[in-house]
């Protein structure tokens, strides 16, 4: 079908329209994070680093930081294990109930998160794990644990189980197998899913709004109650950072993951 | 695990019973909340639908250098932060802000925006739009154009062949896409929160009112447990009517931490 020029300068102006719509928006917290001012005027009408100062020195931002940090690592590590493991289990066995067990692990991705951060309160309340770091890395590592495993289960389907045969016909141990056939060949899905485990937790706002505590909060708590409480222009340097992160890191997350689907 | 007590919670407290549930169903406040919910991310939906098809369709016809840019501008949003997001939009909207001073330079307003439905229609549409865009692009990509060509060439015009041909066979990506966002807008707590106001709050907004100021677990229970009955009605029925026409829209992979 030939698309008729007025039909495509209509079809134009609306995808670029809607680009900037999608694009530009975000992109205005950088320039105010770099203001002198102690506003949110857009444009800023003086420059300055202050408000990077603020946030790197202040203890409630530096330490919101730090713990968001530390928190994301953690639950990098312990997802990437759990959630490997899973895949494994998921796609190479059969078992009762597995198909329940797939939907379970799906769950975190179509419950909606108010529903899953109540369910945590409620039951973290029981067992005192509110505003404990135990507490948030459980919380996270169940929101990450699909990323991860949709990733490696990716891997694991395009993978040649012959490969594993062959290593242990010449004599090679199930682990060696692993370490040195298995491992190398799904590492570009485990490192996409670790990538996408680290900015879940380092992004995550509802479930660690409602099991922090005062003295446990991480960055986009901080910022939340920024957003609710203050007009304090630090949040603008605060979302810069968090801005280049997760960007840098789902960027690589999707390249990698790209790459091995077309390899 | 969780969400199991969640539900044991809102048949047991504080009294045993169905009590939790009858008490939404009788609330006005309650019902009203769950009807702008509804209202609100049906509106979130089409909107995303009207601007999410035409661009789908610009990516089809679209050179493959071009189509990678379209491609990127939609991840763009899947990448960043949704905090840092939310927050560019209170700056942007805000009174004074930069909406308000572009739409005063067209002779509109002084506008207010910031908690208004005007408002986080905005903001969520745009979280929301990624959700459409990939769907509806899935299926158009698949589509066979010489039927749209055979429709021509036995005389229908162009409106005629687009309506009765393509639009057809794209609407298994329309539908995917949109049970998508109806869903994740009916859960969404973030934007509505910072965006909007409480006295438009939606049901995500209203069950955290419930459980941090009131300490209500039950009454909060059951409005998630509700919720989320809700959510797997609309995936179900989606998934069946889907299915039955033999056309199983291939949804887009979620490819971002979406903590909405």
């Amino acid at each position: 079908m030939k698309t008729g020029r007025g039909l495509r300068a209509f079809l134009i102006t609306c995808g670029v329209l809607t680009g900037a719509w999608l694009v530009v928006p975000t992109l205005v917290v950088i320039p105010i994070s770099f203001s002198g001012e102690n506003s949110f005027a857009f444009p800023p009408s003086s420059w300055s680093l202050r408000h990077y100062t603020t946030f790197f020195t202040e203890p409630s931002w530096l330490t919101s930081l730090l713990v968001s940090l530390q928190l994301a690592l953690l639950v990098t590590a312990v997802a990437t294990v759990l959630g490997t493991t899973a895949a494994f289990a998921l796609a190479r066995r059969t078992f009762v109930g597995k198909g329940i067990v797939e939907g379970l692990f799906m769950a975190p991705l179509i419950v909606p998160g108010i529903v899953v951060a109540v369910a945590m309160y409620a039951a973290f309340l029981g067992w005192g794990l509110i505003g404990t770091p135990i507490g948030f890395i459980a919380a996270h590592t169940v929101l990450a644990l699909p990323f991860v495993t949709v990733n490696v289960t990716a891997s694991l389907a395009g993978f040649d189980r012959v490969l594993e045969r062959a290593s242990a016909t010449l004599g090679a141990s199930p682990w060696t197998t692993f370490r040195s056939v298995t491992f190398p060949l799904i590492r570009p899905g485990v490192l996409a899913g670790a990538l996408f485990a680290f900015v879940t937790s380092f992004d995550e706002v509802v479930v660690s709004l409602f099991i922090q505590s005062p003295t446990l909060q991480t960055l986009p708590v901080r910022m939340f109650t920024s957003v609710t409480n203050e007009v304090d222009p630090t949040i603008a340097a605060a979302s810069t950072v968090v801005l280049v992160v997760s960007t840098i890191l789902l960027g690589l997350a999707t390249i990698t993951r790209r790459n091995h689907h077309a390899a | 695990m969780p969400a199991l007590r969640l539900l044991w919670l809102s048949v047991t407290d504080p009294v045993p019973g169905l009590g939790n549930y009858t008490a939404i169903a009788t609330d006005d406040v309650a019902l009203t909340v769950v009807l702008r919910t509804l209202g609100m991310a049906a509106i979130v939906t089409v909107v995303c639908l009207l601007l999410a098809y035409p661009y789908a369709y610009l990516m089809t016809i679209s050179t493959p250098r071009w189509r990678a840019v379209l491609i990127a501008v939609v991840l763009i949003p899947f990448w960043t932060s949704l905090m840092a997001r939310t927050f560019a939009w209170v700056v942007l909207l805000q009174d004074n802000g930069v909406v308000d001073t572009l739409l005063r330079g067209a002779g509109i307003g002084p506008t207010r925006l910031l908690g208004t439905t005007a408002g986080v229609t905005l903001a969520m549409a745009q979280v929301m739009l990624p959700f459409v865009v990939l769907p509806v692009y899935t299926t158009m990509r698949g589509i066979n154009r010489r039927l749209v060509d055979a429709a021509l060439s036995l005389g229908a015009r162009p409106a005629i062949a687009f309506l009765r041909v393509y639009l057809p066979l794209s609407l298994p990506g329309v539908a995917a896409g949109a049970t998508l966002v109806m869903v994740l807008s009916l859960g969404f707590y973030v934007t509505p929160s910072l965006v909007g106001s409480p006295k438009q709050s939606m049901l995500a907004q209203f069950i955290s009112v419930q459980v941090n100021q009131l300490v209500d677990f039950g009454g909060a229970g059951a409005l998630a447990v509700a919720l989320l009955v809700i959510t797997l009605l609309l995936l179900g029925g989606v998934q069946f009517a889907t299915r039955r026409k033999g056309t199983r829209a291939n949804s887009a992979p979620i490819s971002g931490g979406i903590p909405l």
